[in-house]
């Protein structure tokens, strides 16, 4: 369907069912393809990946969200800005390791997951894994190389959905000119 | 009031989209008779007036050798410079930036020759293939309508100059004397102001304009707005890749003209 240019920041409304179902039917239809709940984690990660990668530049267009100068504000930005942007809730940020490279984000909420019941022969399937893969790729175009997985899930019984998030390095190598003060003179060919 | 063109580099430095707006072109339209009182020459795969002046159409002195000297230096630059070397480098490699915008009052470059008896020419040769300098030497050709002006850059040579602009960004953070700098935003001439806009993610939006034109910096944003939708929502469009969006082109054309107005992006558009 073409769009046309007339988009408030206040989005043209879908229903969130849409949403819902739309999110349900992929993964089951993942389920039967490949049969296998591992693989099926690991396709919902790569999706999200390709997901992420695009949706930084919507985030950083429309926030002007300048970069952010340690993985706490990282963290912060990502609870209160971006998911309130596109899921509509604020998880709250806990858990601090002590070395500040791990936190976790509760959601009380999953938009995703609205209705939804795993039945016993999916027990590990990770229903909303295409988040992790999201925040992962988001996160890999800003140079930050991170680890994201549930922890928790109401899906499975848990009271709470958990999301881990473990910083593991900086990606010097990939940093635009002008953000990092050692950077390279780079000579193309 | 004008915006000249826009491009858009990728984070490796290549170019992905670009799009001229406005080229101002300075051109002579004359019939001639045998023999042509010019003195024409081939120059990188075009036909260019290599000398002799008459009714505004110019011809060129030696500047080939200093694009020919800026080319070399550029291949030469590594990281083990002076500072002085680094200059004078930087002084010549600007010296072809001049170039990316056709719209510049260097009275040294020669007029091209673009097209003969109302049929554009390609490259040294005519639309059906003859060897323009053969034929011009041909009196039975003659009289002949020529079609003189400053020749367009070549999608090769616009490459080129963007990959050179975003080595030089990059030398514009190194140049700082204070820690943290950005790379070059801004780069005045006489002519035209260029303008560039590095995102977070290595993207860089480069918009050349008129001098007086304000509002560019909003006109960058709104790029990179039209950009994260048109180009990146379209599923079929890879990263890094260059741009063939319709939609994109469609909107960033809208954009440039809300711009030229020096009206401001409302909410919705």
């Amino acid at each position: 369907m073409s769009r046309q240019s007339n988009r408030t920041t206040d989005s043209k409304k879908m229903n969130a069912e849409l949403f819902t179902l739309t999110y349900g039917a992929l993964v089951t239809q993942l389920c039967k393809d490949y049969e296998n709940d591992e693989e099926v984690n690991k396709q919902l990660d790569k999706m999200g990946y390709n997901i992420g990668v695009r949706l930084i530049e919507d985030f950083l267009a429309r926030s002007s969200v300048g970069r952010c100068q340690d993985f706490r504000e990282t963290a912060d930005v990502i609870a209160k800005v971006a998911f309130k942007m596109y899921l509509g809730i604020t998880p709250s940020v806990t858990n601090w390791s002590p070395a500040g490279d791990e936190f976790s984000l509760i959601l009380e909420s999953n938009p995703l997951v609205d209705f939804v019941e795993l039945p016993d022969n999916h027990s590990s399937l990770v229903y909303s894994n295409l988040l992790c893969g999201v925040l992962r790729g988001a996160l890999e175009m800003v140079q930050m190389a991170v680890e994201v997985k549930f922890s928790q899930d109401t899906l499975r019984g848990d009271n709470v959905t958990e999301i881990r998030m473990k910083f593991i390095k900086r990606m010097e190598e990939n940093l635009p000119a002008g953000d990092e003060v050692h950077s390279r003179i780079c000579v193309p060919c | 009031m004008a915006i000249f063109s826009v491009y858009v580099v990728n984070k490796a430095g290549g170019l992905i989209y670009q799009y001229d707006n406005y080229v101002p072109r300075a051109e002579a339209e004359k019939t001639f008779s045998y023999p042509l009182d010019l003195v024409l020459k081939i120059h990188d795969e075009k036909v260019v007036v290599s000398f002799g002046q008459r009714d505004g159409i110019r011809g060129t002195v030696s500047c080939q050798q200093v694009n020919v000297k800026a080319y070399k230096m550029y291949i030469v630059i590594t990281g083990n410079m002076s500072w002085l070397e680094l200059k004078c480098c930087i002084v010549y490699v600007l010296y072809l930036l001049l170039t990316l915008c056709t719209h510049t009052s260097i009275n040294l470059v020669g007029h091209a020759l673009l097209s003969i008896n109302g049929v554009d020419v390609n490259g040294k040769f005519t639309a059906d293939g003859k060897e323009i300098i053969e034929y011009l030497k041909d009196s039975t050709n003659y009289p002949v309508s020529i079609r003189f002006g400053r020749a367009r850059l070549s999608s090769n040579e616009k490459l080129m100059l963007a990959s050179m602009f975003h080595s030089l960004f990059a030398i514009g953070s190194q140049l700082s004397p204070e820690v943290g700098s950005s790379g070059i935003e801004m780069l005045e001439t006489d002519m035209f102001k260029l303008h560039c806009f590095q995102t977070l993610t290595g993207i860089k939006f480069i918009v050349l304009a008129d001098p007086r034109q304000s509002g560019i910096d909003a006109l960058l944003r709104k790029i990179y707005e039209i950009y994260s939708d048109f180009a990146l929502k379209n599923p079929f469009y890879s990263l890094e890749m260059p741009i063939r969006c319709e939609l994109f082109d469609q909107n960033l054309k809208g954009a440039l003209e809300i711009a030229e107005k020096a009206a401001n992006f409302g909410p919705g558009s």
